[in-house]
């Protein structure tokens, strides 16, 4: 699986990112700065990190969803490429158009950082095969503008077509309230498009990888990317 | 030539800092209010004079970045 994750002013989770594909997938991905116009050839998948990039001005993702490199993984993506957009990945895809609604400032006012529990909706993504349907899984989550909203028929229709990934949850699995975090609209914490080749979620899979950061429930998301690209290959 | 372009969250578009505003006026004492939400002012100044050209160029700008249209409406006013 050759993976790109691309790098705007204020990102920081890349190497976090880098080394969680490194680890499972065996290689290590290739940096791709904003200004740039082309991925890397070959790219398999593309990564959007977290951070803050260009210091949330304006609207968190807004002026990172307009760089250069932004036209080269929208066309990626039209192409059926997969593209993975963590946190501010999330918010710059939304605001680029590659996904549906908005990340609007949490309910509650707060910046949270904490792990979360998500309930996985579907396994049967390229993005979420490492799962099981309605399995829940612990990650954590570092945002203050996580609140997913979309309009009332953006809304149904992503439930209708199973566009809702990953929804914050209790430990076994309720979706309730007290657990949704940030006030997401139906506890949304990660969609997919229609087409299955853009995934955007506000938690941190990749900072749940390895035995010593205590846990390793995002480990299935990338295995199962590999697993997708090898069986595909 | 200055012009401002005002954005707003539309109406049923929850706005959490407007609500705490509003919260914080109510506990400093600031009464007959009955409701807060929160925008953006962009102050643009123009090179030039051509009022019609300058409405075009703004319509672009809060289309393609000053404004999230899915959540945000724009006012344009050319001011002289």
């Amino acid at each position: 699986m050759k993976s790109a994750i691309i790098i705007f002013p204020g990102i920081n989770r890349e190497r976090d990112m880098a080394r969680a594909l490194t680890l499972i997938s065996g290689r290590a991905p290739a940096v791709v700065w904003h200004a740039a116009s082309e991925l890397p050839a070959g790219t398999d998948l593309v990564v959007i990190p977290g951070g803050f990039s260009y210091g949330d001005y304006l609207r968190c993702g807004a002026i990172a969803a307009r760089a250069p490199i932004m036209d080269a993984v929208r066309a990626f993506a039209a192409k059926g490429g997969l593209v993975l957009a963590v946190c501010n990945g999330f918010q710059i895809a939304c605001e680029a158009g590659l996904l549906p609604g908005v990340l609007m400032r949490n309910a509650q006012l707060r910046f949270i950082c904490r792990d979360v529990y998500l309930r996985v909706e579907r396994s049967d993504t390229a993005f979420t095969r490492g799962y099981n349907a309605g399995q829940v899984i612990r990650v954590p989550v570092a945002h203050g503008e996580g609140n997913y909203i979309a309009d009332g028929e953006t809304i149904a229709r992503l439930e209708g077509e199973g566009g809702v990934v990953f929804r914050y949850s209790s430990p076994d699995g309720m979706v309730d309230p007290n657990w949704n975090h940030n006030g997401a609209m139906n506890a949304i914490a990660g969609i997919i498009n229609e087409r299955g080749n853009v995934l955007g979620m506000m938690p941190h899979p990749e900072d749940h990888v390895e035995a010593s950061m205590g846990r390793t429930d995002g480990r299935g998301l990338f295995a199962g990317l590999v697993d997708h690209f090898k069986l595909a290959a | 030539m200055k012009a401002r372009v005002t954005v707003t969250l539309k109406s049923g578009i929850l706005d959490p800092q407007g609500k705490a505003i509003e919260g914080a006026l109510k506990s400093l004492g600031v009464g007959g209010v009955s409701s807060v939400r929160q925008g953006k002012v962009f102050d643009i100044e123009f090179d030039g004079a051509d009022r019609a050209g300058a409405e075009a160029v703004l319509k672009t700008a809060a289309e393609k970045l000053l404004a999230n249209t899915v959540i945000e409406n724009y006012r344009i006013e050319v001011t002289g």
